[in-house]
């Protein structure tokens, strides 16, 4: 017997009708735009992993109220230009009620308008404050705002008397915008910005501008604003220049690798940081503590790599995702309206609380101010 | 300006300088026996560092060192016999192509065996902190070291071609070619030689300077950068002039955050180059007949 294509084509039609409502009532569809290589992998590479790790587990559990969680990433390499095409093809061909990410703030900022007009919720996984100032009804973002690490920095020199200062910082994106806030906030603590240095962000060797700084005696202390490898050359810099004024570095130098770089020359910098570097020292009472050392255990356990406060913004944007759909339902405005009533949750980075004008919904307490002791990460008390 | 910060400054630019005028001669060596430049000369660097700290896992310091170095110039034997040696008459073009090539081949490699974080090697004497004065300055004893074997090599390398049989053959290879098979020299050996010890010397140089820069899988990009600039500032093929025009480039980087901001230091290396390049199109210690025996 002969078949024709028509009557094929139509067969194999009424065959997807049958089957595809079935998969769908099963499956919420998330989107993931993450810097997963290239430059900014550092950031996406574990925001990635722990979703994955976080998906499995979550659907291994039964999912959200019974329906599975299909996560799907894209990787932008850190492109803004990658992100807009994911995020569009993530939105429009696939149907997803929200994306996570991106992982850069560049790559975020031209996501904004995306999101607001395809009115799809965007969880960021990227620090800058203007991703939520001003407030853009869909657009959400994890980390602390730089702001608050500048303010928590300032308020520990004031207990230590410290007026004069010298600010280092970076050409990079994270270092401008750092370095323009701490030229904003500086005053409000009574602070004065003696020397103010820019380095090229591939520096390796910082002696000669040390040499300048140290050079004026006014300087009580040095504010380094970078995420490179330049925090450890700093800190070495100042001490084989025998200067030995308190040194501070934003919340860039959470991360161990930079402490094993600067060698015994890290020890004794302060710095503010999210508490997942300090979770084995929380009292058990604290809020984050279980999370934190679940989180930690899990994902070195699964990937044989030490957990960074970068994943924990993917567990952060996670957390609050299946929060929303789990009150609001895997709707793309109701996730939107969930998120806003969110209180006092907590996550790797701080406890969320949302609101309409607040979409990042952590305050200046998600900082604990830590410095190195003997190669490791400890609260810093005097 | 004060003494003491005057010193502070000198240092810095001569630790700066002595690693940009070995690069510096990395390129020379293989440029005067082959007539190319060999844009992978940084990565021999990193790989010389980064050999090196793998090493250390497994032996003392020294002899890390050393192996690494070997190793370094193995690969950079490998690369000459594999890549260059069957070309028949290449042109410049592809030859700088074929250079840039291998050193994003190793740059790649290096990513995918020690991964994007940084290491160093322990410091040589002392620590992280540990600081020597001179004159009033306060430096870490590692710069002695740096600008020690950045001397020493440089020394070694002008006895090795000026006084040994096998250096007297590189140079009449880089003199000229043709004269040079006529004597019965094997030129093709001379360019794996070169190639050889390019690779030997920006190795060692890649281990003193680790403890201070700490090494990175794309660290070697920056430094050919640098080092192909001291080189056409001294005159391409001109060890002498490498020196000069690496420790010229390096003190004038130290001393000009005391005058513009830090950000600007790599503008002004870029603008005496140019402004320089105006003036003297062959270098600052190159000449006009020497460059016209190449074939560029």
């Amino acid at each position: 017997m002969k078949i024709s294509g028509t009557k094929m084509i139509v067969a194999v039609a009424a065959l997807c009708l049958l089957t595809a409502p079935a998969a769908w009532a099963k499956e919420i569809k998330v989107g993931a735009v993450l810097a997963v290589t290239g430059p900014a992998s550092f950031l996406g590479g574990p925001e990635a992993r722990t979703l994955e790790m976080l998906v499995d587990e979550l659907n291994a559990k039964g999912g959200i109220n019974g329906d599975k969680i299909q996560m799907i990433i894209k990787d932008t390499a850190g492109s803004p230009e990658k992100a807009v095409s994911f995020a569009k093809q993530l939105i429009e061909e696939e149907n997803v009620v929200a994306i996570i990410g991106p992982s850069t703030s560049g790559e975020t900022m031209s996501l904004k308008k995306i999101a607001e007009d395809a009115k799809t919720p965007l969880i960021s996984c990227a620090a800058a404050e203007v991703i939520v100032n001003p407030v853009a009804s869909y657009v959400f973002k994890t980390p602390q705002n730089d702001s608050f690490a500048a303010q928590k920095i300032f308020q520990e020199m004031k207990k230590m008397g410290v007026v004069k200062i010298a600010v280092l910082s970076s050409n990079t994106g994270f270092g401008q915008a750092g370095k323009e806030q701490i030229a904003k906030i500086a005053p409000e603590f009574g602070i004065q910005i003696v020397e103010n240095e820019v380095y090229d962000k591939q520096a390796t060797d910082l002696s000669a501008v040390i040499a300048k700084i140290k050079a004026n005696k006014d300087v009580q202390a040095v504010m380094n604003w970078s995420i490179e490898p330049a925090q450890a050359i700093v800190a070495k810099n100042m001490r084989q220049a025998g200067w030995d004024v308190p040194l501070f570095q934003s919340h860039g130098f959470g991360n161990i690798k930079y402490v094993e770089a600067g060698g015994i020359a890290s020890e004794g910098i302060i710095f503010p940081a999210g508490r997942l570097l300090i979770a084995d020292l929380l009292p058990t009472a604290h809020p984050q503590k279980a999370l934190l050392m679940k989180y930690i255990s899990d994902y070195e356990g699964k990937y044989k790599e030490t957990a960074s406060v970068f994943g924990g913004y993917g567990y952060d944007a996670f957390t609050i995702l299946t929060a929303a759909i789990k009150t609001g339902g895997a709707d793309k405005e109701k996730i939107r309206t969930a998120i806003e009533n969110i209180k006092t949750l907590p996550g790797t980075s701080g406890m969320y609380t949302f609101s309409a004008a607040d979409h990042n919904g952590l305050t200046i307490d998600a900082f604990e101010m830590m410095t190195v002791k003997d190669g490791k990460f400890v609260p810093y008390k005097k | 300006m004060t003494a003491e910060l005057f010193i502070q400054y000198l240092f810095a630019g001569i630790t700066y300088g002595s690693m940009y005028a070995i690069v510096a001669i990395g390129f020379n060596i293989i440029y005067n026996t082959t007539g190319i430049i060999n844009f992978a000369q940084g990565e021999f660097v990193m790989l010389g560092g980064m050999i090196s700290i793998t090493l250390l896992r497994f032996m003392p310091l020294p002899l890390a060192i050393v192996l690494a170095v070997g190793i370094t110039m193995a690969v950079g034997a490998l690369i000459e016999i594999v890549f260059i040696r069957w070309l028949k008459e290449p042109s410049v073009l592809r030859m700088v192509i074929i250079t840039i090539g291998i050193s994003i081949l190793i740059r790649e490699a290096a990513l995918h065996i020690w991964g994007e974080s940084v290491r160093s090697l322990p410091y040589f004497v002392g620590n992280e902190i540990t600081t020597t004065g001179i004159l009033g300055a306060r430096i870490s004893p590692q710069v002695i070291w740096v600008i020690g074997v950045c001397t020493m090599m440089v020394l070694l390398l002008s006895l090795f071609f000026g006084t040994t049989s096998v250096g007297r053959e590189m140079r009449a290879c880089a003199a000229n070619r043709t004269a040079a098979i006529l004597c019965g020299i094997n030129t093709r050996n001379m360019v794996t030689l070169s190639f050889v010890l390019s690779a030997g010397i920006g190795a060692l140089a890649g281990c003193v300077m680790s403890p201070i820069t700490s090494t990175q899988y794309d660290n070697g990009t920056g430094l050919a950068i640098k080092g192909f600039t001291v080189a056409i500032l001294g005159g391409l093929g001109n060890s002498g002039g490498a020196v000069a025009a690496g420790l010229l480039l390096g003190i004038i980087e130290a001393f000009s955050v005391s005058v513009v901001p830090l950000a600007f230091q790599e503008a002004i290396a870029i603008a005496i180059l140019l402004l320089i390049l105006f003036v003297r199109p062959n270098g600052l210690f190159g000449s006009k007949d020497l460059a016209g025996l190449k074939e560029f």
